[in-house]
């Protein structure tokens, strides 16, 4: 079961305290980020990859991204 | 792929902005600009406020084109890249006030973030305080952040709500144009103009507004943010931001060099005081505001040109709390504080610890 973040209309730093929150639940598998904005976006993607975490996939998602994060 | 997509927005992206804000700020004063004081957001928005009569301290009048280049570089690159996002709602009365004492901290240190860096690049020692309490201010901003602070989320809005302050801006540039400033003259139709003081001191009208227009637009690719820099490398341990920053002091520190304007000391320094509590404190202030308001002075003129009409309301908020700042006595002068100026300090932290233990979602 993915776990799903939803930081629309959140400005920085809330998404990727989001983010950092969510990775530290759930330690590993796949995560999937709502954002709404390229900063948070490009953040988020930051973020994740400097815990570890690949970012798999960046798809738009109505005004904004849904990005996807995973670990093994 | 996304770092493909976006340059600026990678390491060498934003040392390299950085570096170039760095560069023209101090080559700005070189061409006019008040002393260590290329550029500075909170400096900048308080002359506009004196220019429109918001305040009548003489001294402090002038429509900074460089600020109204911004916002509207920043809106022209996120056209361009297609990242203009009509967004409000965020509690924007927080904003405005956050703003305000924003502003009003900032003129009892005399000075924003970015104008913080460039005293210290220029060899003004004062600014050693003022940023330590900048980086305190933030520190108490990240202690929120962490304990679930939170303004809530913007809503979408219409493409013209995102307009309305780059339509302001712009409806500045053409006050100027029809009312320049005269030589010897105080005032030209409306618009107030300084005849001494760091108001009268200013680059040419368009130099000033194509270097505000570069860095607007290079600010808004690489999401540069001085609040943003210290508060990563706090909050996450990120240098991402804080490589920009350091980037623009070096490159103004060499620049000053190059150009004769390096003068190492504390006393007599320009525009600025050697009251160091109050350096430190009016910092505080601001650093915090800037951190419960998610950026600094520079950052939300970006972000309002970007759409974000949040970020409009804490602009409109530091013009008036310049108004209120020196209306009474609250900004400081190169003699000291205000009369009043303490008391703000103080009155200030209080209210945004009220913000920071109140608007919180756990």
């Amino acid at each position: 079961m993915d776990s799903v973040v939803d930081a629309r209309g959140l400005s920085c730093p809330q998404p990727v305290l989001m983010t950092m929150d969510e990775i530290k639940r759930v330690d590993k598998g796949e995560i999937s980020i709502l954002v709404d904005t390229d900063t948070s976006k490009e953040n988020v993607s930051r973020a994740a990859e400097s815990r570890g975490w690949i970012v798999k996939d960046v798809q738009p998602d109505g005004i904004g991204y849904r990005v996807t994060i995973s670990k093994d | 792929m996304a770092t493909l997509k976006n340059f600026f927005a990678n390491r060498w992206g934003i040392v390299g902005v950085g570096a170039f804000i760095g560069v023209l700020a101090a080559l700005l004063q070189k061409l006019g600009n008040p002393g260590n004081m290329g550029i500075c957001v909170a400096c900048f928005e308080r002359d506009i406020a004196g220019a429109i009569g918001l305040h009548r301290a003489g001294v402090v009048q002038y429509m900074r084109p460089e600020i109204i280049g911004f916002v509207l570089g920043s809106l022209i690159a996120a056209y361009i890249f297609k990242e203009f996002r009509p967004r409000l709602g965020s509690a924007p009365i927080v904003r405005f006030v956050l703003g305000a004492f924003a502003m009003i901290g900032a003129l009892v240190f005399l000075g924003c973030p970015w104008r913080a860096l460039l005293r210290l690049a220029g060899g003004d020692g004062n600014a050693i305080l003022g940023l330590a309490g900048l980086i305190f201010g933030i520190w108490i901003g990240t202690l929120f952040l962490k304990n679930g602070y939170n303004l809530g989320r913007t809503e979408k809005t219409y493409t013209s709500a995102g307009w309305l302050l780059p339509l302001t801006m712009l409806g500045f540039l053409v006050l100027m144009l029809i009312f320049p400033y005269v030589k010897g003259e105080a005032k030209n139709g409306i618009l107030f103009y300084s005849l001494k003081g760091p108001g009268s001191m200013h680059a040419a009208l368009l130099i000033s507004l194509g270097v505000g227009l570069a860095i607007g637009f290079l600010a808004q690719r690489s999401r540069f943010c001085t609040m943003g820099a210290f508060r990563d490398l706090i909050l996450f341990k990120q240098a991402h931001l804080f490589t920009g920053l350091l980037a623009l002091v070096v490159f103004a520190f060499i620049t000053n060099l190059v150009v004769g304007q390096f003068h190492p000391g504390f006393a007599k320094q320009p525009v600025a005081h050697t009251m160091h509590i109050w350096n430190f404190g009016g910092m505080v202030l601001a650093g915090l505001a800037f951190a419960l308001a998610g950026g600094c002075p520079g950052r939300q003129l970006f972000l309002a040109g970007e759409g974000d009409g949040d970020a409009a309301v804490f602009v409109l908020g530091m013009i008036v709390g310049a108004g209120f700042s020196h209306n009474f006595g609250l900004a400081s002068s190169p003699k000291g504080v205000g009369p009043y100026g303490i008391a703000a300090v103080i009155i200030g932290l209080l209210v945004c610890l009220f913000i920071g233990f109140t608007m919180r979602k756990k």
